[in-house]
């Protein structure tokens, strides 16, 4: 990779991560001109589901950034990283939001009882809450700060991934086809992980003898 | 929940949609304020004994996906006559209806089966009648058809997603089909089947399908009989098109939406309770009875309340959920005695 695409990297990555809520402006745009739009008969439940399946895609995506820059040994890829993850945790929140304000009004008291009966609702905000201390200490000062707990703390990120499946399967009522993809995705990317933990252990194991 | 409730309506109250379309011009006639426009469907009750009923609510718009089926069909259907079934509230726009659906066989999305369903083919039909009956056979749909005058009714339909429409179907009433077929006094319970047919039906292809095709359904026989039980044809004036289940489908609105099968080709009286497709998919979220129930809220939805399509951004037309979807006087009585929590 030539140093002149590396440093256009992360701005190319940032404009194409916005694409999605430049598209949804656009379309609520549309909607509320009463204009010709993609959004259907109930906008609001569109504009939810097509914030969480950006969360989720996001999501993948940064999980993918490791292995691929592993696998390709192309090291500026960590670069854009955080940018990722910063853009799974708004859509995110962007999701809970619009659920929030559209389809519950704001009603606290109905949002109380949905998430203590709606298992799949429950398993979502979860994963919401998960992704916020992510968010928080996503910065170098904070890295600096919590030095190995940081790490401790990012292993996080795969417990709220399989939390977010969770959540896609638990609602979908009649076809599993998509959130079967996205477990694919999922399992390779941690099969990955798994393999290359695996690959460093016993060579410590034999150092260990050795000595 | 902060929503005002209405009052229940009764069919006496429901005002014809022929005469309800007319209100501006009746306002406007009578002389009345922005007050009175304001108020839709108010104050008709008087004008009902007078005004002749006209003529049924037809889409005239420049959609051509209904003229897949045959002329004799579109003919009949176009001859409907108004019922004294037609629900007060303004009917949800043929736009919405036909592009809004469930109908898994032609996918999972909304949209799907609008766009799947396009060439769907449903003539020649035909439709198997078969079990404790004494005629029983395969039928041509136009013999199925043909000793029944077609009538609009515009039902509400809700949707056990916690989503609602009213719709003007055009068909004719259950009863009347299933009788001519003289059940047996063995014939219990009735069960309809859609089309099985993986290549057209891109959804019955899936490997991650929830539901085992082809998709079934079932009614009490008394369910079956009742009045408000009705086979549509027809929306908006028109032969079904694809993605709302044409040729023939059932409507309940009493029960949630999916009690309404789609693209019926059997129809079998059993003489024991049959398991409906939902019910097998997953019997702890989908009873066999399915009836609209504000009190007994679904694993994955509060039932109390409903979306009314097409929803606004802003303002999600949010309304409570009726018992039996408001039509308790015509159905109540079929479950005296049950315990609804335990038979959802």
């Amino acid at each position: 990779m030539t140093t002149r695409f590396s440093s256009t990297l992360k701005p190319l990555v940032f404009c194409l991560s916005l694409l999605p809520l430049v598209y949804l402006l656009w379309q609520v745009y549309l909607v509320v001109n009463g204009q010709e739009n993609g959004m259907g008969a109930d906008p609001a439940k569109t504009i939810v589901q097509f914030n969480g399946d950006w969360a989720l895609r996001c999501m993948l995506l940064t999980l993918a950034v490791t292995p691929l820059r592993q696998l390709l040994g192309w090291v500026e890829l960590a670069r854009v990283r955080r940018m990722l993850g910063l853009f799974a945790f708004t859509y995110a929140l962007a999701h809970f939001t619009t659920y929030l304000a559209l389809i519950l009004e704001f009603e606290f008291n109905e949002l109380g009882t949905e998430i203590v009966k709606r298992p799949y609702i429950w398993v979502g905000f979860t994963a919401l809450c998960g992704l916020v201390p992510l968010a928080l200490t996503s910065n170098h000062l904070m890295m600096r700060l919590m030095k190995r707990r940081w790490r401790l703390l990012h292993q996080l990120v795969y417990p709220v991934a399989a939390l977010q499946l969770t959540h896609l399967f638990w609602l979908t009522r009649s076809d599993y086809t998509e959130p079967f993809i996205y477990s694919v995705v999922f399992l390779l990317l941690m099969g990955y992980r798994v393999f290359k933990w695996r690959q460093r252990r016993p060579k410590m194991g034999r150092a260990e003898v050795a000595s | 929940m902060l929503i005002k409730k209405p009052d229940a309506f009764k069919p006496s109250e429901i005002t014809p949609e022929a005469v309800y379309l007319q209100r501006r011009t009746f306002i406007q006639g009578a002389g009345l304020g922005l007050g009175a426009m304001l108020l839709p469907g108010m104050g008709m009750a008087a004008l009902d004994a007078n005004q002749p009923i006209k003529d049924i609510a037809r889409y005239t718009g420049d959609w051509q996906g209904s003229t897949l089926a045959p002329d004799w069909l579109r003919q009949k259907v176009s001859q409907a006559r108004p019922s004294r079934h037609l629900a007060q509230e303004p009917s949800t726009p043929w736009d919405i209806v036909t592009t809004y659906n469930n109908f898994y066989e032609f996918g999972t999305d909304k949209g799907d089966p609008a766009e799947h369903a396009s060439d769907f083919k449903t003539d020649p039909w035909q439709v198997e009648i078969a079990g404790q009956a004494e005629i029983t056979g395969s039928f041509n749909l136009e013999d199925i058809l043909k000793p029944h005058d077609l009538e609009e009714r515009i039902y509400r339909l809700r949707c056990v997603e916690a989503w609602s429409m009213v719709v003007p179907w055009v068909g004719f009433p259950l009863a009347d089909l299933l009788k001519r077929f003289k059940p047996t006094s063995k014939a219990k319970y009735v069960r309809f089947e859609t089309l099985f047919d993986p290549k057209q039906m891109p959804g019955q292809r899936s490997r991650f399908a929830a539901l085992d095709y082809p998709y079934r359904e079932g009614l009490r026989i008394d369910e079956a009989m009742n009045e408000l039980a009705f086979v549509g044809v027809g929306l908006y004036g028109n032969a079904m098109p694809p993605q709302n289940g044409a040729p023939l489908r059932l409507v309940l609105p009493w029960k949630y939406g999916f009690k309404s099968i789609k693209s019926i080709v059997k129809i079998e009286f059993l003489e024991y309770r049959p398991v409906s497709s939902w019910e097998r998919s997953n019997p702890k979220e989908y009873g066999f009875y399915a009836n609209v129930n504000p009190q007994v809220s679904h694993p994955r939805w509060s039932q109390a309340s409903e979306r009314r399509l097409p929803t606004s951004l802003f303002s999600p037309n949010r309304r409570p959920t009726l018992m039996f979807n408001g039509y308790g006087d015509e159905v109540a009585h079929l479950y005296a005695g049950m315990n609804l929590r335990n038979d959802y």
